[in-house]
């Protein structure tokens, strides 16, 4: 139990870690995916896996926003930049993961390309400001959190006439990927991933509510419980999902009510739905093409849709050859799977999306639990790639 | 980033802006998501944008583990400007 030192409340930690072990039936598996990166770094960060009995196991999602967007969009981006010879916003997280033949913002941006790092849809705005003469596009990318302020840019650009101002959106939805992870026959086929229960995203749910997971809890039959990302917070949730897994419940339970309710925010949800639609179908990485997963800009709003406004071309997009993101993001695999895990593929030098993001499993996995899984495992298998 | 970071609200700005308070760092960002927001407020701010109200406590929870995680300085940072 070293790492019970970590918790601010060891105590507590140690008691929540007993009742899991006296609850968990050891004839049983308990499977438990959490979907949303903050978990996966807070599992990580305070090893709260090494506190489960060995049939509770976390099985870590696709809840990073830079991990599961297709390279095809971020080469879509590139081209932006590249061809279209706009001036391209994007998020900080986005800028090192690379596309196709490796080539990621950051290198673009090295080789000429005006593409500009923000911290908020506010800054965009003020760069379309700034540059009457040139077309700013702004590179829309995540989950509920980050679509809300989106929006607010795209009618704020309406409102004072900003017409050099679109948005390349890529906005995801939460609760079809968590449906889409249990339905999809791919997934199924592919076989491994068994999940029992859904520890539910924390801030991605003070946007939307608890409400959104309750059909899916029932149409799946699967428990949901919303987690805040505190350490305690996650074991806490482990156990009310645990608990339900013995009752046979399926039901949506809140852990996280200090800050999500069921509703959520209701304003925000107003504003997203006044500019987006639903999108028939979208890619993701590692899951494929998820039915209305993804959001686009209305029609009202196609003046600020770039994709509308560019004319983007068709490209083969291409992964680095052998990263496992895809898997790993199926939850059907593990970083350390990977054979260029460690070796080749570092946060410094990153292969693949999940090592970019410090919420990416890989880099995670990484930071923190490197020195925790038997260490051999990674360079023995590239050591015998190579010998093979 | 599908994390969050608190903060107070220390002043109210035209347009739905206010001006927050962040470890000593002052930052302005956009209020238009909520509600009636005040001085003093102690508000889940986003990419620029407040999210939700929280209370005093959870804010000074969330800051205390976010500084213990070492993800509240890679946080700050990003909201301060600095290049990655
Ligand atoms: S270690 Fe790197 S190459 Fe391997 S799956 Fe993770 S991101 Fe991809």
């Amino acid at each position: 139990m070293k790492y019970v030192d970590e918790f601010r409340d060891g105590g507590l930690a140690e008691n929540l870690a007993a009742r899991i072990k006296a609850e968990a039936q050891p004839d049983r598996t308990y499977h438990l995916m959490e979907f949303c990166g903050g978990h996966t770094h807070a599992i990580f960060r305070y090893g709260v896996q090494d506190l489960m009995p060995d049939n509770v196991k976390f099985v870590h999602g696709p809840g990073c926003p830079v991990c599961v967007l297709p390279v095809r969009r971020l080469d879509d981006a590139v081209e932006l930049a590249e061809r279209h010879g706009v001036i391209l916003c994007s998020y900080g997280d986005m800028m090192r993961v690379p596309g196709t033949k490796q080539r990621s913002l950051i290198r673009a941006k090295a080789d000429g390309a005006d593409i500009r790092m923000v911290y908020s849809t506010i800054d965009a705005l003020k760069i379309a400001r700034d540059n009457p003469d040139r077309q700013v596009v702004f590179f829309a990318i995540g989950f509920e959190t980050t679509t809300p302020p989106t929006a607010v840019a795209i009618r704020q650009a309406e409102a004072e006439g900003l017409e050099n101002f679109s948005v390349f959106s890529n906005h995801v939805l939460t609760p079809s990927a968590i449906g889409h992870i249990l339905e999809s026959p791919e997934v199924r086929d592919l076989g491994t991933v068994r999940i029992d229960g859904f520890l539910g995203p924390s801030h991605v749910s003070s946007v939307i509510g608890s409400e959104p997971y309750e059909f899916f809890a029932e149409e799946f039959a699967k428990p949901v419980v919303i987690a805040g990302f505190e350490p305690l917070d996650v074991m806490q949730s482990a156990l009310m999902l645990i608990r339900q897994i013995n009752e046979g419940r399926a039901e949506v339970e809140n852990e996280y009510t200090r800050v999500v309710t069921r509703e959520g925010n209701l304003k925000a949800q107003k504003l997203v739905s006044e500019v987006f639609e639903l999108r028939q179908s979208f890619e993701w990485r590692g899951l494929g093409e998820v039915p209305y997963s993804a959001l686009r800009i209305r029609d009202t709003y196609a003046a600020f849709d770039a994709e509308k406004r560019f004319e983007i071309s068709e490209k083969q997009s291409r992964e680095v050859k052998s990263c496992e993101c895809p898997a790993i993001l199926r939850g059907v695999k593990k970083p350390t799977d990977c054979k260029l895990f460690g070796t080749v593929c570092t946060p410094d030098n990153p292969m693949g999306s999940c090592m970019v993001s410090s919420e990416g499993a890989c880099a995670a996995y990484w930071t923190y639990g490197r020195f925790r899984e038997p260490q051999k495992t990674a360079k023995e298998k590239a050591s015998k790639e190579v010998a093979a | 980033m599908c994390l969050a970071i608190p903060a107070k609200v220390i002043a109210l700005e035209a347009n739905d802006m206010a001006v927050v308070a962040l470890e000593g760092v002052k930052k302005r960002i956009s209020v238009v998501l909520l509600d009636e927001v005040a001085v003093g407020d102690y508000v889940l701010i986003h990419v620029g944008y407040a999210l939700h109200r929280v209370s005093p406590e959870e804010a000074a929870r969330t800051l205390a583990l976010m500084a213990e995680a070492g993800i509240l300085k890679e946080e700050l940072e990003e909201i301060t400007g600095s290049e990655a």
